[in-house]
């Protein structure tokens, strides 16, 4: 977007309740705020029930016929299994404390947004249907019946959450809306209903190891290119290998890092900064992908996907694993891989080689987060920086939802931004870090034609970077999350145009003195490094 | 790029006028039920005959409800498994030795997690963090509203008063079940009274309790979203609890409240010797009554939340996912793609690009 062209601003959203109670399900799908369903190719590859076409918004879902039997036994056995969704179906007293903590709530005022009532949605089903109280009092005891309108609402709405988990931040009882969106989901799946932004990403994942579809070839295609253009801006080449056997470290990123920018800049950064620390690494081909979108289907998906990283690390005989930025990748990695598919006893307990740095916290799950690698490599003095050739920058930070909500990753980010950029400033305090506002578009949400939700649901961070712009001047808004880089341009080019969006490791890369390289004019972009410049 | 408009009011098809919501249904219905419990009550303090029902079967049918009730509740819950180590983490992990990790927001171990449940239980330190956002108007004319985040304590000062006033209110009661009245039970009372109002002590308990009942009632009625989500089994407990409180109240402060024979009725219960209710009022029973219905209510209710904070898995593991096993009890194999099949079904291009293969099958 050019620098004149006026910019869009948010009116301010009024609060938009239905004009009947909110247990009369309201199923009409608003343009731009769904997504399109699986098709059947991807679900015959994974092997999920009812593959056909079919549409959310025509009236025919082509069920089967037991689906109701289908969806309240789905709901007992994952209440049997899952005591956070028993816990969660009872004990929630209705205080609104999370009301408008949801960005799609702020962004929509669709009162169905408030992470209570899209709870709501589920728990009257489980008290209409499977409590005493619920089944004799009906609505005055806040339950309600199965029917084909209430399930679609469900769709209509668990496909507008992103499993940002920043409501269970503010619940009392730590109430989450993630898991209760995740179990619907995996309800939801049991009848074939689903999108197509997850599912394919999904099935191709389980073929050829990533959610893009990029083939071993293709893969060593991509890295040449980037070799390549990292030669041409450093005068050093990298050498990076693939799938090979008696590296220390076999190193996982998300897949979108491999093809489109600005993500492209941030595997640059990956590439420089292994290259520099000398850490005896490779890539694999078959885990070409660290991002999980079983995630967003079923917890036995997620597994499936997630299983790829261990037998790989097995098969290749490294000693720890190492992933790149991004978001739900981490959750997996560090609230449930090791549960799935550990125990992890074939790897050892991760020690940096370059610096001899225990990472006690991965001991177990043996997985490093390449920002605590790169952080303390900085911190131990082995990687001489050159925080001048970010100046054209002037950074905030953008907390990914499950690096802060369902890790802690907080200051390791913003250490190596500060060694690295000159110019970092923070947004405000209610929208960062554990508070921080999801991008609008993750857990499978960032399909074209849910332009309206993701632009809605984005406004929260949108207004937080508008808010340093005007105060700092800040053009870069930058993030460890892959799905941040895809979407997030979109966002700022809508609401904030002017400001860029980077991974971290970009600007690593970017302010790395490698030994041997030649004077560097332009960073990894192709910029030069100063502004004014040409 | 979609033109974003404060959306139309309503997601559904308009309806005939007036529509419907239910709100003020939803929370006039557990005030006429209230309303007539109470009246039930005062008529029973009429009729001799049912003396045993209130003075007897009610106090030990709600106690026994509660205890059961509260029982099943918790092996309900504790039945399921935490498959998963799911915390919320609200702070800087433990990582690097020179990174200060938040030992609470973010345990790392057994200990700090149950630190972190009993400060919440204790501090309700999730509600203090409340934010509520606002869109304030631009600050040039014509600039377009900007949406800003304000502090917004008064549900954790209301939940906060609410509970800890109600129990300073139980632990009074001590004084009617306890002959002699132990010391902490009039210590309790000085710390809570500070100046008397006619005969009786005023308690700034009681007085608190009240008011925070009606600011949480208030509350749910005044935000519009609020009182949309609400339903009767919101207001019920408010109900009921305000109706325990104001009778409590009443007995309290009247100086024809008969505070032996009540001593003697609930001695009689604590000895399991119940002393019967005579001479005892319509408002006794009504107190009595309310707050037996109270506790049977509990574990079939949201009012179940005191037991569930310590289960919750998102606040009660430590959160360094990596760094101690977490076994699930169901986990069991699932579909995957191994690495022997996308050797297979990629051989050819794999040798093509020189990347190193476990089969050499040309």
């Amino acid at each position: 977007m050019s620098e004149d062209a006026k910019p869009a601003r948010p009116a301010k959203v009024p609060f938009a309740p239905s004009s009947r109670d909110w247990l009369e399900p309201t199923v009409k799908f608003a343009a731009g705020r769904w997504s399109y369903s699986a098709k059947p190719k991807s679900l015959r590859t994974l092997e999920f029930p009812n593959p056909r076409d079919w549409s959310p918004d025509q009236p025919d879902w082509k069920l089967p016929d037991n689906w109701k039997e289908i969806i309240l036994q789905g709901l007992r056995e994952r209440m049997d299994r899952f005591r956070s969704l028993r816990l969660f179906m009872d004990c929630c007293v209705r205080c609104g404390a999370c009301a408008d903590k949801c960005h799609y709530f702020i962004g929509t005022g669709d009162p169905k947004n408030m992470p209570v009532l899209r709870a709501e949605l589920l728990r009257s089903v489980y008290r209409g249907e499977m409590t005493l109280a619920g089944r004799l009092l009906g609505r005055w005891a806040g339950g309600r019946r199965l029917t084909p309108e209430v399930l679609k609402e469900w769709f209509y709405y668990f496909y507008q959450c992103t499993e940002c988990r920043r409501c269970s931040v503010f619940c009392p009882f730590g109430i989450d809306q993630a898991e209760i969106t995740m179990l619907g989901r995996e309800l939801l799946n049991l009848l074939g209903l689903n999108i197509n932004w997850v599912m394919e990403p999904a099935a191709k994942c389980f073929t050829t190891g990533n959610h893009l579809g990029i083939t071993p070839h293709g893969l060593k295609d991509n890295l040449e290119f980037f070799v390549d253009s990292i030669e041409e801006i450093t005068g050093v080449r990298v050498n990076p290998s693939i799938n090979r056997k008696g590296a220390d470290v076999l190193f996982v990123a998300p897949s979108g890092d491999l093809l489109a920018e600005p993500g492209i800049f941030t595997l640059m950064g990956y590439l420089l900064v292994l290259h520099q620390s000398g850490l005896n690494y490779t890539w694999s081909s078959y885990a070409s992908e660290g991002g999980n979108f079983g995630m967003f289907a079923s917890h036995e998906l997620m597994k499936g996907l997630n299983a790829k990283i261990y037998a790989e690390a097995r098969r290749l005989g490294v000693k720890w694993i190492l992933g790149g930025e991004c978001g739900h990748m981490w959750r997996v990695a560090h609230q449930y891989m090791e549960t799935m598919n550990g125990p992890a006893d074939f790897l050892q307990e991760p020690i940096s080689p370059i610096t001899g740095t225990h990472f006690q916290n991965a001991r177990t799950t043996r997985m490093v987060h390449i920002a605590e690698f790169t952080a303390d490599l900085i911190q131990q003095g082995k990687l001489k920086l050159a925080p001048e050739r970010n100046d054209r920058y002037r950074v905030t930070f953008h907390d990914s939802c499950n690096p802060a909500r369902s890790m802690g990753l907080l200051e390791e980010p913003r250490y190596i931004l500060r060694s690295t950029c000159r110019h970092f400033h923070e947004m405000p305090a209610e929208t960062i870090r554990e508070k921080t506002f999801c991008c609008g578009c993750g857990a499978g949400l960032g399909g074209e034609e849910c332009m309206d939700l993701r632009m809605r649901g984005g406004i929260p961070r949108a207004e937080a970077v508008r808010s340093v712009r005007e105060k700092y001047g800040v053009n870069l808004l930058s993030s460890i999350c892959a799905i941040d880089r895809a979407v997030l341009p979109t966002l700022m080019d809508h609401w904030v145009p002017g400001v860029g969006v980077a991974g971290l490791h970009e600007l690593v890369g970017n302010a790395l003195v490698l030994d041997g390289e030649k004077e560097r004019t332009i960073n990894l972009r192709g910029e030069p490094l100063h502004e004014g410049e040409t | 790029m979609p033109d974003i408009k404060p959306p139309a009011h309503g997601q559904d098809s308009p309806v005939s006028f007036p529509a419907w919501r239910g709100e003020g249904a939803k929370a006039l219905f557990p005030l006429v039920a209230v309303a007539a419990l109470v009246l039930i009550a005062w008529a029973g303090a009429g009729l001799p005959r049912l003396e045993p029902l209130f003075g007897i079967i009610l106090p030990y049918g709600a106690l026994l409800a509660f205890l059961f009730g509260m029982s099943w509740r918790v092996l309900s819950w504790t039945r399921s498994p935490v498959p998963f180590n799911i915390t919320t983490t609200c702070g800087q992990q433990y990582s690097l030795p020179w990174i200060r990790s938040s030992r609470i927001e973010n345990p790392h171990t057994r200990w700090g997690a149950a630190g972190r449940v009993v400060l919440e239980m204790l501090l309700f330190r999730s509600l203090l963090r409340n934010v509520r956002h606002e869109w304030v108007e631009g600050d040039r004319e014509g600039a377009a509203p900007k949406l800003v985040f304000k502090s917004s304590p008064g549900l954790w000062l209301g939940a906060l008063v609410f509970h800890y006033s109600l129990l300073l209110v139980l632990l009074h009661h001590a004084r009617f079940f306890l002959d002699p009245v132990s010391g902490w039970v009039t210590g309790l009372e000085k710390l809570d009274a500070f100046f008397q109002l006619g005969s009786a002590a005023f308690y700034v308990s009681g007085v608190t309790l009240i008011l925070a009942l009606l600011y949480l009632l208030v509350r749910r009625w005044w935000l519009p979203w609020l009182r949309y989500l609400s339903l009767p089994a919101d207001y019920f407990p408010l109900y009921l609890l305000l109706g325990v409180a104001l009778t409590g109240g009443m007995m309290h402060y009247s100086t024809r409240a008969n505070v032996p024979a009540a001593k003697d009725f609930c001695l009689g219960l604590a000895r399991l010797r119940p002393a019967g209710l005579s001479g005892l009022g319509p408002l006794f029973y009504v107190h009595l009554t309310l707050a037996c219905l109270l506790l049977a209510y509990v574990p079939f209710s949201k009012l179940a939340h005191m037991v569930s904070l310590p289960l919750s898995p998102t606040r009660n593991l430590p959160g360094a996912g990596r760094m101690t096993r977490h076994v699930n009890p169901w986990n069991a194999p699932v579909k995957t793609h191994p690495y022997a099949e996308y050797e297979n079904e990629y051989r050819d291009k794999m040798r093509a690009a020189g990347i190193p293969l476990e089969k050499e099958i040309p």
